[in-house]
């Protein structure tokens, strides 16, 4: 199978190659000056069993790939026609199984940017059609998997929503000889708290949050998290669009923890993003990265991963850990307990592991890996970035969220309500609206039975 | 055909039943109940922590009503006086809009409205100082008028094409000027039109829940927002949400009956509502 | 004088309206690496491209219309035979089917998506079953697409003589039979608005969509999420497509009904 897989993989990256035809794709799909993935190519053709070897030509072929430049592959396009047989016989059958995938958004790469797609070599390689989600928040996935009446196969929480789950019996225990990929997660990131027998969860990324800022308007380094609270970047500023992120931020400035189950500290933290909701442009979630890119905002928080979108493709972008600490997270796949294809997810999770696609899929989305395995697929310059690999002394100042008890969840989401209004509101007032309808509509109803009765007399 | 009916509005009746009387029952079940489903009334009393949300959509809803009648009014007016070929065409032309999607439509103004926008860069172009608009709520409320205009252009339009040009005479002859005529014939002969234009802005401003959140920067949360907030947002907690929900139908209907008390006596001929 | 000030008026109230619709058509063309919204990079259509080859899309529209289509015919034979019935009711019956009739149409949207929501995830706790997709979605769109045929039926029906039916019945014709030749041709425009209405409403839904879909998609549902995602022009090679589709629909329709019009009488719209 592994043979295949990789054949496949093979062939369809000299098949974009050469239907591309293109000497500036190939350089942005090989990486300049790096022949990481042609060794790895050529591993992969050495490792392959010998009954599913490919035809001899397909060999030259790709031996040519590797060995010669771009231009003379551009030049090879007379093997288009037998290479596209041949890509045809290692597609598996459509098996008629559609999984329900729920990710987070812009959180796979999906074939933009020269990119491999990697739901759609997921079908290719196994024939199981792949129904693809996206949510913006942990919350947001929370309500829809609980009140929705979805039925999702896999989904990627993170760290403190994944021991929620478990606690609600929402989660399917996994089948980890159907997920033997799972043998790349590197150690540390095994016996989390979070999923403390390694029973239900398979580790996809992990990050940190940080500040993404313009340097174009923003002079100053910025080190803090005060730089949100800032009036002179006021109506430039974004904030997070779901309450634990935004009252993390707070936290740390206030320096409690993220995990305060006393209600002062949730009240103190509330203050102060009411306190910042008048210079805040916009709560957002993946929309940051339209209003960055159209500098309609200049400073804003997010996910450390996304710099590989932002950073990378702006050089006016810039991205910071905040010395007050932040957030570290991981996110993990999951089977909710309601899947009937558990099978099939698990071959979903399965291949997200397999370090070549993880590899491929973390040069995409920019955050970090869990295996250190899928680091040989990556561009090399990712791998060694502070952004996207901080070195010890942040992570050494981060703290991770953990599922609170119902009563500070609930107190929460009523103050996030309220920061998000400027404020809370009196029952008083809401009776009086009402009321003063309901005065309205008996005061015309009365007024019309006199008239009509004055018009009768 | 009179002794079968009964019979044929049936399976009406019974879809109905299901899909609408039972909903909302269950909407007023989980309102009054805890997540174990024993009987709260914690719900409806936390309802009025979320007074400023009510107060502001009601306030934004009732602005772009507004707005829609005395920028929708003329321009119904325009056309009613039109030639019969040509008042079709302009009533298509003011429906095609309505018939895009309303997310798209609204993406549509994020585009023009953004600081960095089209309308900002064509001001900046001819030297005028840029002016911010996007996550305001005149952006919301622009986004409001935009989307329902239509409603109360095309209503309005119907009842103005039906005033008999014949009265207006009779007033012209009688010596009233154009003023005059306007405000004491065509205004009340078209309050119909008006009360349902109305009804038909007023309701969807005030329950929307994506143009604030596309217009608005999520900081102008509405009522709408705050439902889909219990629902599928970030805060689950249906219970809340159908208390939300109730409160919210409440109002509507109150201001539905209020309505409904200017639209003398015509409401029975339509079979309108019992309120 | 008077006049040019309508007309002044007239455009900038068509301007108000089309502009964004121009913007999007426009920027659909727009030939650009980072998706910029507001600058133009020249002329191209790899966003049209980009969108057919778009599965999810593909499939997204599937669903629409397939639900737009059950939805339009099961509401339209549903509402008609329900609209008969109703218009042969005594008076209190009928006051109430017309509340019953009109209350989704007077409450708010989202109250209804909300409470089938809850109706559907209720009924999948107590009898278990699959959970919401396509069978929701398509009772739902039913649900609020029955009024509207509803609507469009009855005033045809109250404007028929109802000698007429009695009339064919005395001549011997057997009911069902008099139904179809006497009844239904009279109501038929009234039919026909309600469809397209139905079909339409169905097609451009997201509200009620949104709260009862479960994983499927719609292309409503589709277009939310990529307004939510970093946004790609794509976007606006789907508004143009979708612009076009319903501009010419509308002018079927229209052509359609100018027909009508001169055949049957000159006052409906």
């Amino acid at each position: 199978m592994r043979g295949a897989v990789a054949e496949a993989g093979l062939l369809r990256l000299c098949r974009t190659i050469i239907c591309e035809g293109s000497a500036r794709r190939i350089a942005r799909i090989q990486g300049p000056g790096d022949c990481r993935s042609q060794v790895a190519c050529v591993r992969f053709l050495n490792r392959k069993k010998p009954e599913r070897r490919l035809s001899r030509k397909v060999q030259d072929f790709a031996a040519e790939c590797l060995g010669k430049s771009c231009l003379a592959l551009a030049l090879s396009l007379a093997f288009l026609p037998c290479l596209k047989v041949q890509a045809g016989q290692t597609q598996v059958p459509d098996r008629n199984v559609t999984i329900n995938v729920y990710n987070w958004g812009e959180y796979i790469a999906n074939g933009t940017d020269g990119s491999m797609d990697v739901n759609e070599e997921f079908t290719r390689r196994t024939g199981i059609r792949v129904n693809y989600t996206t949510f913006d928040s942990n919350e947001a996935l929370y309500s829809k998997l609980v009140g929705g009446g979805a039925d999702y196969d896999v989904i990627i929480p993170s760290d403190y929503m994944v021991s929620r789950l478990i606690h609600e019996n929402m989660l399917a225990e996994l089948d980890f000889s159907n997920i033997p990929n799972y043998q790349y997660i590197d150690e540390s990131f095994r016996d989390s708290e979070y999923d403390p027998e390694n029973r239900y969860s398979v580790p996809y990324t992990w990050g940190v949050v940080g500040l993404f800022y313009n340097t174009d308007y923003i002079k100053e380094e910025i080190t803090s998290w005060s730089a949100l609270w800032d009036d002179r970047y006021a109506g430039k500023i974004l904030m997070f669009d779901n309450p634990r992120d935004a009252f993390a931020i707070a936290q740390f400035m206030l320096g409690q923890s993220v995990n305060t189950t006393r209600e002062e500290d949730w009240q103190e933290a509330a203050a102060l993003l009411k306190q910042q909701k008048p210079m805040v442009q916009a709560y957002v979630m993946d929309k940051i990265f339209d209003k960055m890119e159209s500098e309609e905002a200049w400073i804003a928080p997010y996910y450390a991963g996304d710099a590989a979108i932002l950073v990378d493709n702006n050089d006016n972008i810039r991205f910071v850990v905040p010395k007050e600490g932040t957030n570290y997270f991981v996110d993990a796949m999951c089977i909710p307990a309601t899947s009937i294809h558990k099978a099939e997810a698990e071959a979903y999770i399965n291949f997200l592991c397999d370090p070549e696609i993880a590899g491929a899929n973390m040069n995409y989305i920019g955050y970090s890996t869990p295996e250190t395995a899928a680091k040989a697929y990556m561009d090399q310059e990712m791998v060694e970035s502070p952004i996207h690999y901080p070195d010890a002394e942040i992570l050494a100042n981060t703290q991770v969220f953990v599922n609170l008890p119902e009563d500070t969840s609930k107190l929460i989401d009523s103050l996030w309500a309220e920061a998000k209004m400027g404020g809370p509101g009196e029952s008083a007032v809401l009776a009086a609206i009402i009321l003063g309808f309901l005065a309205v509509y008996i005061a015309i109803i009365v007024g019309k039975r006199r008239k009509r009765r004055r018009e009768l007399q | 055909m009179k002794s079968n009916s009964k019979l044929l509005s049936a399976p009406y009746t019974v879809w109905m039943t299901v899909f609408i009387v039972l909903p909302m029952l269950l909407v007023g079940y989980f309102a009054f109940s805890d997540k174990s489903g024993a009987f709260t009334l914690e719900n409806m009393m936390s309802v009025g922590q979320y007074s400023n949300v009510f107060l502001r959509s009601i306030w934004l809803g009732a602005v772009a009503t507004v707005v829609s009648l005395v920028l929708g009014y003329p321009l119904a007016y325009i056309i009613a006086k039109m030639n019969a070929k040509r008042q079709n065409v302009m009533v298509m032309l003011v429906m095609l809009p309505m018939w895009m999607n309303f997310l798209l439509r609204t993406y549509a103004w994020m585009t023009l409205l953004e600081d960095n926008g089209l309308i900002n860069s064509a001001l900046a172009a001819v030297g005028l100082p840029r002016v911010h608009m996007i996550n305001t709520a005149g952006a919301v409320v622009l986004g409001m008028v935009y989307n329902y205009i239509p409603y109360m252009i095309l209503p309005l339009y119907s009842v103005l094409t039906k005033i008999d040009e014949s009265v207006i005479q009779a007033a012209q002859d009688l010596g009233a000027n154009g003023r005059q005529v306007f405000l004491k014939v065509v205004v009340p002969l078209s309050m119909p039109g008006v009360i349902s234009g109305v009804t038909m802005v007023f309701v969807p401003a005030v329950s929307t829940f994506i143009i604030s959140k596309m217009l608005g920067g999520g900081g102008n949360l509405l009522i709408g927002d705050l439902i889909d907030m219990q629902f599928l947002g970030s805060a689950y907690n249906p219970n809340l949400g159908s208390a939300v929900s109730l409160v919210l139908m409440v109002i509507i209907l109150i201001c539905m009956g209020i309505m409904n008390q200017f639209d003398d006596g015509e409401v029975n001929e339509k079979g309108g509502m019992l309120l | 004088m008077k006049k040019a000030g309508g007309r002044i008026y007239t455009f900038l109230i068509f301007l108000f309206l089309y502009a964004p619709i121009l913007v999007l058509i426009v920027f659909s063309f727009n030939d650009t690496d980072t998706g910029s919204r507001s600058v133009w990079g020249g002329f191209s259509l790899r966003w049209y491209r980009k969108l057919f080859e778009d599965r999810l899309i593909l499939e997204a529209l599937r669903n629409t219309l397939l639900i737009a289509v059950a939805a339009a015919v099961v509401s339209t034979v549903l509402g008609t035979v329900a609209a008969i019935g109703i218009n042969g009711m005594k008076r209190l019956p009928k006051r109430i089917m017309m509340n019953i009739t009109n209350f989704p149409m007077v409450n708010p949207e989202i109250v209804t998506g909300v409470s089938l929501m809850l109706l559907f995830v209720s009924a999948v706790r107590v009898f278990g079953g699959r959970s919401l997709g396509m069978g929701s979605l398509f009772a739902a769109h039913i649900t609020f697409c029955l009024p509207y045929v509803i609507l469009s039926v009855l005033p045809k029906l109250r404007q028929m003589d109802p000698n007429l039916y009695e009339a064919a019945q005395d001549l011997g014709c057997p009911p069902v039979k008099a139904f179809f030749k006497v009844v239904l041709p009279e109501i038929m425009p009234g039919i026909v608005t309600g469809m397209i209405m139905a079909f339409t409403l169905s097609i451009d839904d997201f509200v009620i969509s949104y709260f009862t879909s479960g994983t499927t998609q719609t292309l409503p549902i589709y277009i939310y999420s990529m307004t939510r995602k970093r946004i790609s022009p794509e976007i606006n090679a789907l508004s143009t497509v979708m612009f076009g589709a319903v501009m010419v629909l509308l002018v079927i329709v229209n052509v359609r009904n100018g027909k009508d019009r001169g055949k049957t009488s000159p006052k409906e719209v």
